[in-house]
């Protein structure tokens, strides 16, 4: 305590000070700060409408028209298919929640049972693209390596090389494919939601979505090895980068003072 | 005993064998001259002196390693069908070279880690060669007589780059040949010989089969021998000229304050080695660099979202990424100047500061030799200059990864390359003047601590009931620190006209001289430090605070 108090006047000790203040509200406020699931919950819970129709009425209708027919706020529904709804509901991206560059997605609002009435809702107002079955887009002897070949040549040029996701124009960004479900990714290469393109089977058949399905499984998942260790985001050079500056450079000037704070020194007489 | 060590004494028996073998070598190689005139040289010591030492101990750790994988690796651009144990490419078609370096990374004994401390070296040695050379340029260490050497330290940074990508472009993964492709286009940029300089280099259309077999020896060889030679000339150069040192008690223009190379600076240079070596494995082993498992095989026909170069040519990537696509069309002919204005100002945003020591040398006028170091707030206009140049190096390698940025702070991509626009060329203005004024602060902070000494804190109550701050006074170092440097005269043209009346002939080059004189040393460059009499007279004892 008392070589505490003997520093309080050190030119340093203002610095020490904020530095301490800075760590200490910051860590309050991340340990007091309300967390943002709660909002959505209760959201989910005044959405407790059992029919495709009604369900649609409430939560679609205002952007989509009240029969599907699109409006200035939001495309038309007819002939997008089931598939189209499965992926948009499924993944929370649809009902949006604020028009912006892209619907990003979150916690998804609509149970599997209520996501399956809308469907059928969409579907029965023309055909369009069905959602798939387990076997469609199951990987079971999927070619792992043709799957990459055909990653990079349709995919990686907006996910990026191990689909980790890129950046389009004016705000708009291919989003990371890691963690998505096999049956949606299947459905996004068949629907080809927001900036997507659509690959239909007639393009790309659905042997070669697996093949892709599968290639994502392996290199971008829970479960994909990662020979080299930390994967830095699997973002390219520019993670790396950083890296080499922040953690090797900086590691390497901590030990040039390191060294240079214990030199032999002259004795004092 | 005690005879034998005397002196004039004929030894009994032979002398100890290290004796003997220093002898030999002496009779040979004349080493005593050559140690004794070395062995003792002095160092100053200061954490920001071992920067260089990072860089040099990164290459022989790079050339090491490098050493190695051209064991295994093979330059060859032939077609091949890959049957190794990395699942997710077997059945894929490769270039050997590729296909090698998939062999290096999965069954090579220690391949791939040596592979990564490879990488990992390289960006660590540019670093390290950037911070270096940022201290020697705000300490003003580049001045008489160590110009040269400047140049030749900004030399192995420009190479190291040059290096850095050809080594880039190797493994021919989908970003090496993105990157080489990106060169392409910078070749068929320039006018008239655009297209015949692209069919030379490839030997042919793009990609062609004989890039990566002449890339080869330009990175094992022809670049880290040019390197090589210039690192040894550059140290070479450092004992010649004795190391520049701060400005201290007893440290003066003309001696060196420090430790002897022999024993210290070995064993510490020695030990710091084994430290940098161990820095760069310990990230090798925990981080990946360079996937190329994951970026999969060149192929013209693929491309990825992310493809950009090592952060060294991160700058050159933004002023290509950043450039509006302005063309102008003639008489059949596409000049593109999207691509060509950026390849131009490459070369220039890094020769500002590669040439920056002979302009300075230029405007000032100075001749003579400098060995004690500038406090960079004592030079406001190289500081401010030097700040703005890293701003828009800086700017620019934003504009390099502006579609990170965007994904990462959810912005729009078109903004932030306005914004990169913009900034380059108002980044670099609001950065000189703020970094001058900072600089001119300080020197009133040092001026006000010589004068008065440190505020402490400690407010005292006098006994009539007045309240101070107590301020301590320096001791006699720091206030030398404070106040050892020069404030010389801006360079005058003359008079106008001569001893006769006669209108002096003045040449623009020497106006321009004289007007960047004043910006380094006129009246607005520097705040006049304390004389002695200003010292005398508040220390004079009148408490006047």
């Amino acid at each position: 305590m008392k070589k505490l108090s003997a520093r309080r006047r050190h030119p340093l000790a203002a610095l020490v000070v904020l530095l301490f203040a800075l760590a200490v509200t910051g860590g309050l406020y991340a340990a007091f700060s309300p967390s943002e699931a709660k909002a959505d919950d209760s959201s989910a819970q005044s959405l407790a409408i059992e029919e495709g129709k009604k369900l649609y009425s409430v939560g679609c209708a205002s952007c989509h028209g009240t029969g599907g027919q699109g409006t200035s706020d939001g495309p038309s529904l007819v002939g997008v298919g089931s598939a189209a709804v499965d992926f948009q509901v499924g993944t929370g991206r649809m009902p949006a929640q604020q028009p912006g560059a892209q619907v990003p997605k979150k916690k998804k609002i609509y149970s599997d049972a209520e996501t399956e009435q809308l469907a059928a809702y969409i579907s029965s107002l023309g055909a369009g693209p069905v959602t798939p079955s387990k076997g469609q887009y199951s990987t079971d002897g999927a070619d792992v390596a043709k799957g990459g070949e055909l990653f990079r040549t349709n995919c990686a040029q907006c996910h990026n090389f191990a689909g980790k996701g890129g950046a389009l124009t004016n705000g708009k960004y291919a989003p990371s494919l890691e963690g998505v479900s096999k049956k949606h990714l299947y459905e996004a290469m068949q629907t080809g939601p927001q900036n997507m393109p659509s690959f239909p089977d007639t393009t790309m058949p659905e042997k070669n979505k697996q093949d892709i399905i599968a290639y994502l499984d392996t290199v971008n998942s829970d479960k994909s090895k990662t020979p080299g260790g930390l994967e830095l985001g699997g973002l390219g050079p520019v993670s790396e980068g950083l890296f080499a500056w922040v953690f090797g450079m900086g590691a390497l000037i901590v030990l040039t003072i390191w060294v240079a704070a214990r030199t032999a020194k002259a004795k004092k007489s | 005993m005690s005879t034998a060590t005397d002196t004039g004494t004929p030894r009994r028996g032979k002398a100890p064998a290290g004796e003997r073998v220093a002898d030999w070598a002496d009779g040979r190689l004349g080493i005593y001259s050559l140690a004794r005139a070395n062995m003792r040289k002095i160092f100053p010591d200061h954490w920001s002196f071992m920067l260089g030492e990072v860089a040099l101990y990164s290459f022989i750790i790079i050339i090491l390693t490098g050493v190695y994988l051209t064991l295994f690796f093979h330059p060859s651009m032939e077609e091949v069908v890959y049957h190794g144990p990395y699942v997710p490419m077997q059945g894929v078609r490769m270039s050997e070279a590729f296909a090698s370096t998939l062999d290096i990374s999965f069954e090579v004994r220690g391949g791939l880690l040596i592979r990564q401390i490879h990488h990992w070296a390289a960006l660590v040695f540019l670093c390290a060669m950037f911070v270096h050379m940022m201290r020697v340029f705000f300490t003003g260490a580049f001045r008489k007589p160590r110009e040269i050497n400047w140049l030749f330290g900004f030399l192995l940074f420009f190479l190291g780059m040059l290096t850095g990508f050809t080594g880039y472009s190797l493994p021919d993964d989908l970003l090496s040949g993105t990157g080489l492709r990106f060169i392409e286009g910078v070749f068929l940029s320039i006018p008239v010989v655009g297209t015949y300089i692209s069919m030379f280099v490839f030997g042919g259309e793009f990609p062609g089969m004989d890039l990566i077999p002449r890339l080869y020896p330009v990175h094992v060889l022809l670049l880290p021998g040019i390197m090589l030679g210039l690192l040894v000339a550059h140290l070479i150069l450092v004992f010649y000229h004795k190391h520049t040192q701060y400005p201290g008690a007893g440290k003066t223009n003309k001696n060196v304050v420090g430790m002897p190379l022999l024993p210290v600076y070995m064993a510490k240079a020695g030990g710091f080695f084994f430290l940098v070596f161990g820095v760069i494995a310990v990230i090798s082993a925990i981080a990946t660099i360079n996937p190329i498992w994951t970026i999969g095989p060149y192929r013209p026909d693929q491309v990825s979202t992310g493809a950009q170069p090592d952060w060294y040519m991160g700058f050159a990537e933004g002023l290509v990424r950043v450039m509006p696509g302005w063309e102008i069309t003639a008489w059949g002919h596409t000049l593109v100047l999207g691509v060509f204005i950026p390849i131009v100002l490459f070369p220039l945003v890094l020769f500002a500061i590669g040439f920056y020591p002979f302009i300075e040398g230029w405007i000032t006028g100075d001749k003579r030799e400098h060995h004690i170091l500038d406090r960079p707030r004592n030079a406001p206009t190289r500081t401010a200059f030097g700040v703005a140049w890293l701003t828009a190096y800086f700017v620019m390698l934003i504009g390099g990864g502006n579609d990170l940025w965007a994904t990462h702070f959810q912005l729009s991509i078109n903004s932030i390359t306005w914004f990169v626009r913009i900034g380059f060329f108002a980044g670099p203005v609001l950065a000189f003047i703020a970094t001058k004024r900072i600089c001119l602060g300080l020197q009133r902070r040092d001026k006000e601590k010589v004068l008065h000494g440190r505020e402490t804190g400690i407010i005292k109550r006098l006994p009539h009931g007045e309240f101070i701050e107590v301020h301590e006074p320096l001791t006699q170092e720091q206030m030398h620190v404070l106040t050892q440097h020069e404030q010389p005269k801006a360079y005058e043209i003359g008079p106008e006209v001569d001893e006769n009346g006669v209108r002096r002939k003045v040449k623009g080059s020497q106006k321009l001289r004289a007007r960047l004189s004043k910006s380094y040393y006129g009246k607005d460059a520097f705040i006049p430090k304390p004389t002695s009499e200003e010292y005398k007279e508040i220390t004079s004892g009148h408490g006047h605070h």
